[in-house]
């Protein structure tokens, strides 16, 4: 029996630094065309004015406007807004919802499937949905809630409103995240609960000791993407103003972005106006790049507890 | 703990001498059947909430136009002929050739090229391969809007705006989510099936179609579902690239605009939201395990 020796680890991985360029150039190819070429061609045409056709230096002209422009405050607070409130509820909602279905004795699987659901709906359908059930005329709603002698507000018509209408669509889009928060529940060793219960834990009590220690990296992980999601939140605002208006968006119609009020306008889609509606590019880009500060910092807290992970586990 | 087994194990067990030990049983076994009722109360009212939405969906889109404008709840008379109308009234199958062109390809491409690089995340050893990880989870975070003026610009001198190419064509070069996901599940597979397969003189590409992809399965059908759901709901790529004639339009955008232009029919508004809806639900329902696994996969930490 001839047994050969097994070769050095060092060597073999040394080895394989040419295969991974390999396997990996196309995707290198991807990352240098659609991420670090923008990316330095959105820091060349901010210094300049570009409406697609004529481009002109303009130095830090596209910057001081940035400072004089009402719309970025009024954007970037209700960005802000989404961040601070929406955000938290919606994963906060989205644990209790994973609390209560793991601790269902009858008929878990099924309500699973009858939360997980509405987060599958396509965002046009259910934002379109949501603005016809809160509709103060026609809504069921605001009927439902008459006949509980209470007078509904004007939802997606109140600037005051429109932003909580908001959350309650994401709340009922929380379905992912509940599956992610149950799994991460279920993790939770077993004898830790029944040995706290031994030591007199009420369920509070119980959280806060076994359960929170145990999912933080979950919830951390949870919180952190859904707030750089929040920062490029774009889709549902634009479809509720457009809807809940009545008009069409489309290239030299008057659309005021944000109905009601502005209350809706946020970061990204007061860049998208501006860029490929006004057809500001330049100042589009000084927005662009604004937006790319403020997720970088979300994504490098992101990126730190990869780094954590990592090392625990040793790989 | 079920709560049944305990009530059962409470039952079953011998009387305790003295009815002050059998009260305060009998309280505990209520105050258990209790809590039972009303965690699942509350889970069955919560879960009729979450169903309103799309029962009042439904509801809506077979009322005739008169009491749609009503704030009447349920129908006086079943209009089937508003799912029909639908597709008189505007362009939706050629929104949803349009939205399934673009899901299709998008996959097709995504899939096949994600691949090939999440394999070579999880499994070869090379200098740069944590850097090379990092910069996948930056460009997944990446708000897409961050970059866009330059793509449009380039898109525009290749004379390929106004069409879906500009959004299907760069899934050719892989896409950060995808090789995220199929990496974190990748790296659970042990090393001793991939080696064993080089010990027996199995090129790389042979390992991976032959050993690796049919271990990794769940995750590729979770990542092709994921991708062809966000191209399918997608509204940004679509709104920047192909809003702007009519039969460009995809389902999310002809949707969008299907309001405006039928501002008081809320019926045929429901009708083309509940078409819509439709088919992803039915898709749902085919493959359901592939999704919440997927789902699973999506929220581990390293």
């Amino acid at each position: 029996m001839t047994c050969l020796p097994p070769a050095p680890p060092a060597r073999r991985w040394r080895g394989e630094g040419p295969r991974a360029l390999l396997w990996l150039s196309p995707w290198i190819a991807g990352v240098s065309i659609f991420f670090v070429y923008p990316l330095l061609s959105t820091v060349y045409f901010s210094f300049h004015h570009y409406d697609m056709y004529t481009l002109e230096f303009a130095g830090l002209d596209n910057y001081r406007y940035l400072l004089r422009d009402p719309r970025v405050g009024v954007s970037a607070r209700n960005t802000l807004w989404l961040v601070a409130i929406m955000v938290p509820a919606t994963v906060l909602f989205a644990l209790a919802l994973a609390q209560l279905v793991v601790r269902l004795k009858a008929g878990a699987g099924l309500l699973r499937t009858v939360f997980y659901l509405p987060s599958l709906v396509p965002m046009t359908a259910g934002t379109i949905t949501f603005v016809f059930l809160l509709n103060p005329g026609t809504g069921p709603v605001d009927h439902l809630l008459s006949l509980a002698g209470v007078r509904g507000p004007d939802w997606f018509g109140d600037p005051d409103w429109s932003k909580p209408s908001l959350t309650l669509l994401s709340l009922w889009g929380c379905g992912q995240l509940m599956v992610i928060f149950m799994a991460a529940l279920l993790d939770v060793p077993r004898h830790l609960y029944e040995a706290a219960a031994i030591d007199g834990a009420g369920p509070w009590r119980q959280f806060r000791s076994v359960t929170l220690p145990v999912i933080a990296p979950v919830l951390m992980f949870a919180l952190v993407t859904n707030v750089i999601y929040a920062l490029q939140y774009f889709s549902q605002a634009m479809v509720a103003s457009r809807v809940a208006s009545g008009t069409t968006d489309s290239p030299g119609s008057s659309f005021t972005p944000g109905y009601p009020d502005e209350s809706l306008l946020t970061l990204p889609q007061w860049l998208f106006q501006a860029g490929f509606r006004d057809y500001s590019m330049g100042y589009a880009c000084v927005l662009a790049l604004l937006l790319f500060a403020v997720s970088m910092v979300f994504t490098l807290i992101l990126l730190r507890q990869f780094r954590r992970a990592g090392a625990e586990e040793g790989s | 703990m079920s709560v049944t087994r305990e009530v059962t194990a409470l039952a079953a067990r011998p009387a305790a001498p003295g009815d002050a030990r059998r009260r305060e049983g009998a309280r505990a076994r209520r105050r258990r059947v209790l809590l039972w009722i009303a965690t699942h109360a509350l889970a069955v009212t919560l879960a009729l909430m979450f169903l309103a939405p799309v029962a009042f969906m439904a509801l809506t889109a077979l009322m005739t136009d008169e009491q749609a404008l009503t704030s009447e709840l349920w129908p006086r008379s079943w209009n089937w002929g508003n799912l029909t109308e639908v597709f008189d009234r505007s362009l939706l199958l050629r929104w949803a050739g349009n939205t399934l062109l673009y899901a299709a390809l998008g996959t097709l491409f995504t899939v096949v090229s994600s691949v090939p690089v999440a394999y070579a995340l999880a499994r070869f050893r090379f200098r740069g391969r944590r850097m090379a990880f990092l910069v996948v989870i930056t460009t997944m975070m990446l708000p897409p809007q961050v970059v866009a003026v330059p793509l449009y610009l380039v898109w525009a001198r290749l004379g390929l705006t106004d069409s879906l190419w500009p959004l299907i064509l760069p899934m050719v070069f892989g896409d950060a989510f995808s090789i995220f996901l199929l990496r974190q599940f990748l790296v659970t597979i042990p090393r001793e099936y991939t080696d064993a397969a080089k010990v027996d003189g199995c090129s790389d590409f042979r390992t991976l179609t032959r050993v690796v992809l049919p271990m990794a399965r769940p995750a590729v059908a979770a990542v092709a579902l994921f991708q062809f759901f966000y191209c399918w709901n997608d509204y940004y790529g679509p709104l920047l690239y192909a809003g702007v004639q009519q039969d460009h339009l995809t389902l999310s955008l002809g949707l969008a605009t299907f309001k405006a232009f039928h501002s008081v029919q809320w019926n045929l508004t429901m009708a083309a939201t509940l078409l819509v809806t439709a088919p992803v639900i039915i898709v749902f329902f085919l493959a359901q395990r592939v999704f919440i696994e997927g789902v699973t996969l999506t929220g581990v930490k390293g």
